[in-house]
């Protein structure tokens, strides 16, 4: 006997009330507006390798446009940044941010002997650790570990996405994963899964069984707590319909409710632009410019735009030369985009990368990452870098 | 303790979980009988899982010579050919050994392949050398641990993936030697940074060909005298693994490992010391060690039941063991392997999954409950995951799909005919679940309808595989 899936849903309550959503759920009164110094961190992580050399172009560089001829941007094509350096054509907000000493770019940003498989070069950002070491937790997983735990510890890392990374998971707390907070408030209010959670005693002892419900406590209260957070002051601001506009836009109405999340996560991609890499990059960097200005002008309208560092990171750049089906292939250091009111240093950070001084056809990295983390876990959230990064890292001046 | 939850236990640790079909049998023998029935039915050396060698031929057919395609003398379309044909041939391999782990009565044997795959792991893109590394694992998966070293060390997919036909004689890459140490016999701290390196000199010059093959390049070979672990010689790196398996550390590290994936993640030192001597002794033969544990009383202990965290893939498959599906698309298990974070044949890392509690956040935990109905096709999938770029090679796949399956409630149903009503959430709960808080039996004790008896079975059933309860065994 085969039960098809129309007749089962008929069958019991888990078909039931996962969309419910209760009306008093309505915008709260708040104060006008969230008291400055409530510091946030925004990641757009630029999945699949994206080429730093088409991003940040070396506009007078003979070897960068002798190395691609078909895949080189023209100089009067870059939004010029300096005589030497230019931006790529689809990001005239960056281009604008910059020149209003809102955004830095940190160039040759990699690690010692760098991977070129996507997942574990990923790996190693995520975990923040060397390329001879495997780690099970994140370093974002690590700084929540490092916070008082409290009933929010969920809810202080939130990635925009179904499946949380690893980059977000510590040894005792992990983040918040969701793309949307109501569809998590119906999934987590499945009527069901409420009834298993009210039964449930709210003293968990240590077996394996009580830390599942546990988490599924956390999970649930976590879930209602972003969900009317969300709803307190949904942003008015115009974002555009793609993936990362509505993840931007969540994050704003998040960022503009008395929420004490310190750090949202978002992915973009993919950047593996082995074929025709032109169209590919230029759709994916529209889609990151408009949401990009659209949640930096929504904050800057509420008055939150000094607390807010975004910061964009890539496994990894790709190789000088360009292939030959029209893409690049695989490559090593990479340029980074930090973007904030607070930068105490804007513009280009460091020198672009030496086209004359290649690893095997690769550029050869002179910052390495954790450098950035450590900066960013010290001087904008106030934490001990040295114990989450499980090291000290020269920390760097543009926060 | 009854004799029906211990046969649980050991079904679920040395195999996949019980059988829907084996549901009468579990209180009519001892474990003892079980566990002898477990052995007898791996006993004989698998079919290897093929998917490749036609791929393989079609593909050398139309890209012309081995040749050209070792020297990578491939044009843009061919190349997206060859990658899209080892991407296909991968999944096949996927969703071909999780059928297997269903359905296969070998189910000790594939258990341990599963542990294996996840010891020896690696990533490697060419789906000929992961059906080979699949092969060797399965064959010996019972068989002396030494041997499947040896074969794992000399397999296409591993000296690729660890970069050893990049290790020569004039320039020495470690990381093939790093992690045979650190990773698959030793541990970390047990032997020297200097090991590594004259331990690297001795695997100089092993590499595969195109067609997977072991070869040895002995101009690349460094013939010179090493000193590994104490001992001085000209090893090769097949005495360099021998010196490994001499040490007794390599019988603890596997030991300790073995014990955490099948008796429980905190170990015990003595019950370790144990087997781990036993081990030593009995020159790494596996099958002995297994014996040892499924055949101690501290195993059937209760302290032991439900505490292990399933693994997504372990939970799958446990489910479709229980409820036979058929599936039009397999998409929907690789998607569900991708979104509670275990993909057969792409581990993390050469680390392999971490397991335990780190298989559990709020979204997997949601998804992980959320299963059961997502399968029988009571729930949206709505569910997304990020692209794999060493899959998708930035290619964007499309998620939006259903992939429900087709259940075949019967055995099931037919398992619970002569059960009284007000017994059935007991009943099945006993089958279904190695412990139970007692909060959920009173609620699916309010879920018994009187009027349609198979109903209540179904959406019991349901119900009980969607807790928290049923991510343990």
């Amino acid at each position: 006997m085969i039960i098809r899936r129309k007749e089962f849903l008929q069958l019991g309550s888990l078909a039931t009330a996962s969309m419910f959503v209760p009306k008093f759920l309505k915008a709260m009164e708040l104060p006008a507006r969230v008291p400055p110094g409530n510091k946030i961190v925004v990641i757009l992580q630029l999945s699949g390798g994206n080429d730093g050399l088409n991003t940040v172009i070396p506009v007078r560089n003979d070897i960068y446009y002798r190395s691609r001829p078909l895949l080189g941007i023209a100089k009067d094509k870059a939004l010029s940044l300096t005589d030497e350096a230019g931006l790529h054509p689809a990001l005239g907000h960056f281009k604008k941010l910059y020149d209003q000493g809102e955004l830095a770019i940190l160039n040759n940003v990699g690690y010692p002997n760098p991977d070129r498989s996507h997942f574990r070069s990923m790996d190693i950002w995520h975990t923040g650790s060397r390329s001879d070491q495997y780690w099970n937790t994140g370093w974002l997983g690590r700084y929540l570990d490092a916070q008082c735990c409290g009933t929010d510890a969920l809810t202080r890392a939130i990635e925009l996405d179904d499946v949380l990374s690893l980059s977000m998971k510590g040894e005792s707390v992990k983040g918040m994963a969701f793309k949307d907070p109501r569809r998590l408030y119906g999934t987590a209010n499945e009527q069901f899964f409420r009834s298993l959670n009210t039964a449930s005693s709210s003293d968990h002892g240590e077996a394996p069984v009580d830390y599942l419900y546990k988490t599924l406590a956390e999970t649930m209260s976590s879930a209602d707590h972003i969900f009317k957070q969300s709803r307190k002051r949904l942003t008015q601001h115009t974002y555009p319909n793609t993936d990362l506009g509505k993840s931007f836009q969540t994050i704003a109405s998040l960022a503009h409710s008395d929420i004490q999340t310190k750090v949202y996560y978002v992915s973009l991609g993919s950047f593996d632009t082995h074929v025709r890499q032109q169209a590919q990059q230029e759709r994916l960097f529209k889609e990151m410019n408009d949401a990009v200005q659209a949640f930096t002008d929504d904050l800057k309208k509420q008055g939150r735009f000094n607390d807010l560092l975004l910061f964009t990171f890539s496994e990894f750049g790709r190789r000088v030369n360009q292939n030959a089906s029209a893409g690049t292939d695989h490559g090593t250091a990479n340029n980074m985009f930090l973007i904030g009111g607070g930068l105490k240093r804007a513009g280009l950070l460091n020198a672009l990368p030496d086209l004359t001084d290649l690893n095997e056809g690769d550029l050869k990295h002179n910052v390495d990452f954790q450098r950035v983390y450590a900066t960013v876990l010290r001087n904008w959230l106030g934490v001990d870098d040295g114990v989450i990064l499980k090291g000290n890292y020269r920390l760097m001046d543009f926060i | 303790m009854s004799n029906a939850k211990k046969n649980l236990h050991l079904l679920w640790r040395a195999g996949f979980g019980p059988a829907v079909e084996q549901w009468t049998d579990l209180d009519r023998y001892r474990p003892d009988q079980f566990w002898s029935a477990l052995v007898n039915s791996s006993q004989k050396s698998p079919a290897p899982i093929e998917v490749a060698a036609t791929a393989i031929d079609g593909l050398v057919m139309g890209v012309r010579t081995f040749a050209e395609l070792s020297k990578k003398e491939l044009d843009a379309d061919q190349r997206k050919e060859l990658q899209q044909r080892n991407r296909n041939g991968i999944r096949d391999l996927n969703s071909i050994w999780m059928n297997k782990m269903v359905n296969s009565s070998a189910q000790l044997r594939e258990k341990m392949a599963f542990f294996w795959h996840g010891h020896f792991a690696c990533r490697n893109l060419n789906v000929l050398y992961q059906q080979q590394l699949l092969d060797i694992i399965r064959q010996h998966a019972l068989g002396n641990f030494g041997t499947l070293l040896k074969q794992v060390s000399r397999s296409a997919a591993m000296l690729n993936f660890l970069n050893n036909q990049q290790n020569r004689k004039d320039r020495p890459n470690e990381n093939f030697a790093r992690e045979v140490m650190e990773l698959f016999t030793m541990g970390r701290g047990n032997y020297s940074e200097t090991d590594i390196k004259e331990a690297a000199r001795a695997f100089t010059g092993w590499g595969s060909n195109f067609q997977g093959e072991f070869v040895f390049r002995r101009f690349q070979h460094d013939f010179g005298s090493k000193t590994v672990l104490g001992r001085t010689g000209n090893f090769d790196g097949e005495e360099v693994l021998g010196l490994l398996l001499e040490s007794k550390q390599t019988a603890v590290y596997l030991t300790t490992k073995l014990y955490r994936f099948l008796v429980n993640d905190v170990p015990n030192a003595k019950h370790i010391e144990w087997l781990s001597d036993r081990f030593y002794n009995n020159k790494y033969e596996i099958l002995p060690l297994l014996e040892d544990i499924f055949t101690s009383d501290w195993f059937y202990d209760p302290t032991h039941f439900g505490t292990r965290i399933k693994s997504p893939v372990e939970l799958l498959v446990g489910l479709q063991r229980m409820l036979p599906m058929q599936f039009e698309d397999a998409s929907g298990l690789m998607q569900l392997q991708r979104g509670l974070g275990q993909v057969l044949f792409y581990p993390p890392n050469v680390a392999g999954w971490p397991g335990g509690k780190n298989w559990i956040d709020s979204s997997s935990l949601l998804l992980r409950m959320r299963v059961p109905r997502l399968l029988l096709g009571e729930d949206d999938w709505n569910l997304q995951t990020k692209a794999d770029d060493d899959v998708q090679m930035g290619m964007m796949q499309s998620m939006q799909k259903r992939y429900e399956a087709k259940v075949n409630w019967s055995p099931l149903l037919a398992s619970c005919a002569s059960i009284r009503f007000e017994q059935l959430p007991a009943h099945l709960s006993a089958v279904l679940l190695m412990t139970q808080k007692p909060q959920t039996a009173t609620l699916l004790n309010k879920m018994i309808d009187p009027a349609d008896r198979s109903n209540t079975v179904r959406a019991l059933t349901a119900h009980i595989l969607s807790t928290p309860e049923y991510q343990l065994c």
